[in-house]
């Protein structure tokens, strides 16, 4: 295969959440009423692609999809419409469920490190149990296994007969992080994987996602409220509004020169350390609801520049420069 | 400073568990002047709420002020009866705290739990009442107020539930707003309009602010001065702009160093070495000695508080260099 085709690609990917009807409803449809069925479009038509060795930050607020997102890259949730190809291949082509190389090669690091551990487990076999069920290690090589993983991410061999409550909350995220490298994966999705920690602690979990990508050549899909941490870990930056992508651009153009609206304000409007007193200027009114977004550009009702295409018309993601696309009506209009 | 509008001194806060005795706040010296905006900046377990609930007197068993004064208008508030406390908080010092959700009652309208607040504190009739909560829900920014006090806080966005919280806050007009975190579970278009409105605020009523946080860059854009904790105790304390230029004390330029953006992108960032220690089991001397670089033998003695003049104060044996 050639060195230039994406690891992942998603093509068109969607996801609609449909609310089922209730008993009460399903008996009114008996006698002919009609079902209010109203869907939540969580991710809508959204194309990306990565490329072998990048990490790829996912910036967004909460509600706009980017977790939903990360979770159908994982595999963990099946897409409405759309693809996903990694390495140039569909994920869900293989009819056998855990038979896809994408199922072991794409693994996640969720957010809470409390609730993503089974407390009723020891870190042995939360980490030993998947490559032991693989067959990437044998049941009597497990120990050791287990052992040298802990050692990469950071914490003593000894700690592997311990139980998830008996850690810090950034031991518990190492603990994450070993059991997604447990399977050997190419390709991680990070989601919110350091907005729990405390400011050192995550200095120090972001320096051993920067250590582990290096010695195991890994991919990464980081998916972060945190403009700040986005920025520092990220060679390439998505912005996610209601589902959409809205801008992607390498990060110090992105940070540079920001050029969706949206992209603009939400750099504007974080505080930074060293900036010193100021005012802030904040966008109007709150994000929409994803059962009713807006038509049009769905932040045209937030946008001070929005003009009437805008409300009409929903903007297309266009290059606007070499890597650099943005999906907005007034790079077209000038 | 006579005209101090809060002065706290020497408070420890304890717990008595059947571990044995935490100490959440460990001789904490604070002062608040009127209209201040005072960062009060910290890790979890540093100790920083605590010490925002020992002022009101918030404490759930088994916690207690074990020593310590902390003076409210020139008042001692510690054994203080519950009586006079009550009448002091909500109307003198007001607390906004980090989850909208668990301040707001679920089952009660706005309207409902607005006007009770007020008429805890004065005697109105239930019209005007009602009349200063719509005001009051405007002031934060709220859309078509009058309508939204029919509203349960189930119907507002999380935004929208802290801005009535910082409403009710502010309805009395009090003194001092203790804020805890009100901005941490929101998102940065919505923390940038909360942060806007209290500034305006608190600028108009001239309402002094504690402003309790984990985000050093929150507090740079907001206090006029800066005190770290850690380990429950006050290690640095001085001006804003002071504290963030030239950090004196070990544990505050660890913090500065770590924060990314202040990163040279995809460099390692800095790092504190180790974790956050057991309240339980405090370091002797300095609680930041065993992941301080510059420790010595001198550093299991409590180290003494040092000033640099201009209000700039910092704990430690071995205080970085100030820029001169």
């Amino acid at each position: 295969m050639s060195s230039d085709q994406p690891i992942l690609e998603t093509r068109g990917l969607s996801k609609q959440f449909a609310r089922r009807p209730d008993l009460a409803e399903r008996i009114a449809a008996v006698f002919g009423a009609a079902f209010d069925a109203r869907s939540v479009r969580a991710v809508d038509d959204v194309s990306l692609s990565v490329s072998r060795g990048e990490v790829l930050g996912l910036v967004g607020e909460s509600g706009c999809g980017k977790s939903t997102l990360g979770r159908m890259i994982a595999g963990i949730l099946p897409p409405s419409s759309g693809d996903i190809l990694y390495n140039g291949s569909d994920i869900r082509t293989h009819a056998v469920p855990g038979t896809a190389p994408a199922d072991l090669a794409v693994q996640m690091v969720f957010q809470d490190p409390m609730s993503s551990l089974n407390p009723r487990k020891r870190v042995l076999d939360i980490i030993g149990e998947a490559p032991r069920v693989h067959g990437i290690v044998s049941a009597a090589d497990s120990d050791q296994y287990v052992a040298e993983l802990l050692h990469q991410v950071g914490l003593d061999a000894s700690y592997r007969r311990r139980y998830p409550h008996q850690f810090s909350g950034g031991q518990r995220q190492r603990i994450n992080i070993a059991r997604a490298l447990a399977v050997k994966p190419a390709f991680l999705v990070c989601d919110e994987a350091v907005a729990a920690l405390d400011v050192s602690i995550q200095a120090q979990v972001l320096n051993l996602f920067m250590d582990l990508r290096e010695a195991f050549d890994l991919t990464y899909l980081f998916i972060s409220h945190d403009l700040g941490v986005v920025e520092h870990l990220s060679d390439r930056v998505a912005i996610m509004y209601l589902g959409r992508i809205v801008e992607t651009a390498p990060t110090d153009a992105l940070y540079r020169d920001p050029n969706h609206p949206y992209t603009r304000a939400l750099l504007q409007e974080v505080p930074r350390v060293g900036a010193g007193r100021r005012r802030f200027t904040p966008v109007k009114g709150e994000i929409p609801s994803p059962l009713n977004p807006p038509a049009g550009c769905h932040f045209h009702p937030r946008c001070p520049q929005a003009t009437a295409r805008c409300r009409n018309e929903a903007p297309a993601l266009r290059e606007i420069a070499p890597q650099r696309f943005s999906a907005c009506h007034l790079n077209t209009d000038s | 400073m006579p005209d101090n509008l809060l002065v706290i001194e020497d408070l420890h806060t304890h717990f008595d568990t059947p571990q044995g005795v935490i100490k959440a706040v460990d001789g904490v010296d604070l002062e608040v002047g009127g209209g201040e905006i005072l960062g009060l900046v910290g890790e979890s377990g540093s100790g920083k709420s605590i010490t925002g609930f020992s002022i009101l007197g918030l404490l759930d068993a088994p916690g207690r002020v074990a020593r310590g004064s902390i003076r409210f208008k020139g008042e001692e508030l510690v054994g203080a009866s519950p009586e006079r406390l009550r009448t002091i908080r909500g109307r003198e010092i007001a607390m906004i705290f980090q989850d909208p959700m668990m301040t707001l009652n679920p089952v009660l309208r706005i309207d409902t739990q607005m006007i009770e607040a007020i008429r805890a504190h004065e005697s109105l009739s239930e019209k005007a009442a009602r009349t200063r909560c719509a005001e009051a829900l405007e002031r934060v920014g709220i859309p078509s107020p009058e309508e939204r006090l029919n509203a349960y806080p189930h119907q507002f966005s999380g935004g929208m539930r802290q801005r009535v919280a910082i409403a009710i806050a502010l309805l009395h007009r009090p003194a001092l707003v203790i804020a805890d975190e009100p901005t941490t579970a929101l998102d940065v278009t919505i923390q940038a309009q909360i942060i806007h409105e209290v500034q305006l605020l608190c600028a108009q009523a001239g309402t002094a602010m504690i402003w309790i946080t984990h985000d050093l860059a929150i507090v740079d854009s907001l206090a006029d001065r800066i005190a770290v904790m850690y380990g429950g105790r006050i290690v640095e304390n001085g001006p804003a702009a002071d504290v963030i230029a030239s950090p004196s004390h070990p544990y505050t330029r660890g913090l500065l160093d770590s924060v990314p953006s202040r990163n040279r992108r995809g460099s390692r960032l800095a790092q504190i070495p180790g974790m956050t220690p057991s309240p339980l089991n405090l370091p002797a001397g300095c609680a930041f000695q065993p992941r301080c670089s510059r420790a010595t033998e001198a550093c299991t003695a409590p180290p003494p508080p040092r000033e640099f003049g201009d209000g700039h104060s910092v704990r430690c044996m071995h205080p970085l260099e100030q820029a001169a």
